[in-house]
């Protein structure tokens, strides 16, 4: 089960549609279809080309530059940890290896069953309220153990 | 009488619980048959405390935190809805905190206080008074005005925001642009965040006024998707003003044009760096450019463009309708006007300090941070993201101020202030600056890209007490190159921790410990 819609050109076409006219147009797009189907399809990556007067390699190149396009359908939960200078002071190292360790994953996979994709994030912006994590879109400070194991026996259910 | 209550909806307070702290609220209040307006404003700032509720009363917003939802049915046993202090959590009133009462806020003075989508709110305090004073003046006195006040960009690289807009005043250009740059990436910063959630018109009040300066008509807000409350806050507060005449054509009932948009980043920290913004703004990776030519005369879209940091942007409002003599008079030599400080991680009191210049960072750390939470000896400070200095406890006497830093190698930055306890490992930090240059470096030049990678490696080897003199003198060596040869601060800066690091903690690395007397 996916909260995301099954790729079609007909929606990828509606979504580059919209954004005619829009200076650079490429970003917000790339947004758009990964909000729609979840991650970056290769496939809509030589209509947005077209629809931009832009060759594949440019777009391809913007897709890959930036960590937050996937090229891959994520875990039917995304938990994602902060792991910058902030959290690390507050004993962000911990729960990323306990989270690891629970999941039976390293920071960037997806378990086996597709249920939870755990990844690094530097900086939600949270550094008073440290450790943060971010689940879903739901924002999460002053992180201990027992909260993460909460969120994990949640993402996991 | 209605009881008028606030609770932040900042995403510092939401992400401690201040929506199940609303609904606990509403669904007391009506078992108890009380009548009840919730106002979801911004935070105070003072994070420790948040979810901080503050109830209205005669004599002043009174405040209670942190609330957890569970604690609202005896808080309404204690009458804190009639603002009576018998409750564990009672504060005192707001405004007398003294944590709020030494800073001087002039960018975040509405931040906390108001409703951020309540465009009279923001009238009623003061807002767009500098747009209209920047209307009156015309666009060659507004641009003089910034100018007067000393402003220094707060995005780190303190450039005089006034230099800036006269460069873009005199270009010629059948466009010019506003772009600002709310990529706030730096580790321990949160202040653009705060400001676009809490305020989110003293900004859009700011690139108006700019506009009006320099002669652009069109603006663009680049933030960082890890700030999705912030983007909803800024198109909501831009859609409004847009209805109101405050954006789009005649603005105000004036002769200029001037209207904006926000964009999304995509997590890549280096798109902080403007040039590498631009590049992005216009769709494409997110490569440095070399400069010159500057960005105000070859910015966005190859137009003439103000790029400034959202919190530059942000006191432009103040410095129009007090004057930029007003702003000037707070700070100290070159560093004029007020800084927002963020103090986080490690810190009993994390929050935003907008104080002067001048004032010593030991004192943010323990006046206003109370030290560390764990209650362990404080041991360093990275002060600037992760470009910035790990500062140690014997130079905290150091005045906050551009050129203060600069003296002893470090660097203010964007006013982040991060306290380790003494349980952190100073070879380990070292070796995070490295691993997150290399991760996040955009590739084009050589020093960064490949200086970070072997640094890297190098300190693996320094870890495992191989050649440990050897390895440091080429950590040192790398940290030349890519100090000296770096396209942009990102290769160029990195640096700053990893020498910072090894200079004052030596024993973290093997070495051993320098005497404080021999610094």
């Amino acid at each position: 089960m996916s909260h995301f819609e099954p790729w079609t050109r007909e929606r990828a076409a509606a979504i580059i549609a919209e954004f005619a006219g829009t200076k650079g147009a490429t970003m917000p797009i790339l947004h758009e279809i990964q909000h729609a189907f979840g991650f970056v399809p290769e496939a809509a990556i030589p209509m947005i080309a077209d629809a931009l007067n832009l060759s594949r390699a440019e777009v391809y190149g913007t897709v890959t530059f930036y960590h937050e396009f996937r090229h891959e359908l994520p875990g039917r939960h995304v938990v994602r940890l902060c792991r910058a200078e902030a959290c690390q002071s507050m004993g962000g190292d911990a729960l990323a290896e306990r989270a690891e360790k629970r999941l039976g994953i390293k920071l960037g996979e997806t378990t086996p069953d597709r249920r939870v994709t755990l990844e690094p994030i530097y900086c939600l912006g949270l550094c008073a309220t440290a450790p943060s994590a971010q689940v879903d879109d739901r924002m999460v400070g002053r992180l201990t153990e027992s909260k993460l194991d909460a969120i994990l026996t949640e993402a996991q259910s | 009488m209605t009881i008028r209550i606030y609770v932040p909806i900042d995403v510092a307070a939401l992400a401690v619980g201040a929506d199940e702290v609303v609904s606990a609220i509403q669904t007391e209040a009506l078992k108890r048959g009380l009548p009840v307006e919730i106002v979801r404003n911004g935070s105070r700032g003072m994070l420790w405390l948040e979810p901080l509720v503050e109830v209205e009363t005669p004599k002043g917003r009174v405040a209670f935190g942190p609330v957890e939802d569970t604690d609202v049915p005896t808080l309404f046993d204690a009458g804190f809805h009639e603002g009576k202090g018998g409750h564990k959590l009672h504060i005192g009133l707001t405004d007398e905190h003294p944590y709020l009462k030494k800073q001087q806020r002039l960018t975040f003075a509405r931040c906390g206080i108001t409703d951020p989508r309540s465009l009279e709110a923001y009238k009623a305090l003061g807002g767009y008074k500098g747009l209209e004073k920047a209307i009156s003046i015309g666009s060659e006195a507004t641009v003089e005005e910034v100018f007067a006040s000393g402003l220094r960009g707060r995005g780190g690289a303190g450039f005089p925001t006034g230099i800036k807009w006269r460069t873009v005043a005199a270009a010629k250009a059948d466009q010019k642009y506003i772009v600002i740059n709310a990529d706030e990436g730096d580790s321990g910063t949160f202040s653009d965040r705060m400001i676009m959630e809490g305020d989110p018109f003293v900004l859009i009040e700011g690139m108006t006024i700019a506009g009006i300066g320099v002669g652009a008509t069109y603006g663009y807000v680049y933030t960082r998707s890890e700030y999705p409350h912030a983007i909803k806050a800024m198109n909501d507060a831009i859609a409004i003003a847009r209805k109101a005449g405050l954006l789009g054509k005649g603005v105000a009932g004036s002769k200029y044009d001037f209207d904006m948009e926000v964009r999304m980043g995509a997590g890549a920290y280096v798109c902080g760096e403007e040039t590498s913004l631009l590049e992005s703004l216009e769709g494409k990776r997110g490569l440095v450019r070399a400069k010159p030519p500057l960005p105000a005369l070859v910015g966005a879209f190859g137009k003439p463009t103000v790029i400034n940091n959202v919190m530059s942007m942000a006191s432009v409002p103040i410095i129009l309708s007090e004057g930029g003599k007003y702003y000037a008079d707070f700070g100290m030599g070159r560093s004029r006007g007020t800084m927002p400080v963020q103090l986080a991680g490690n810190l009993k009191y994390g929050g935003l300090v907008e104080i002067a210049f001048g004032c010593t960072l030991g004192s943010l750390v323990y006046d206003f941070g109370g030290g560390t939470l764990s209650g362990r000896p404080e041991r360093a400070v990275q002060v600037g993201g992760p470009l910035g200095a790990y500062v140690p406890v014997h130079q905290w006497d150091t005045l906050f101020d551009y050129e203060a830093f600069t003296a002893i190698g470090a660097g203010v930055g964007h006013g982040g202030i991060v306290l380790f306890d003494d349980t952190v490992n100073l070879l380990k930090m070292a070796r995070f600056a490295m691993e997150f240059c290399a991760v996040e470096s955009c590739g084009k030049c050589t020093p960064c890209r490949i200086g970070s990678t072997r640094g890297k490696e190098t300190f693996d080897k320094i870890a495992a007490g191989i050649n440990v003199e050897k390895n440091l003198a080429i950590i040192e060596d790398l940290c030349q190159t890519m100090r000296l040869g770096s396209l942009c601060a990102l290769g160029g800066m990195t640096p700053f921790p990893v020498e910072s690091a090894i200079k004052h903690f030596p024993e973290d690395f093997g070495r051993k410990p320098t005497l404080q007397a021999a610094e």
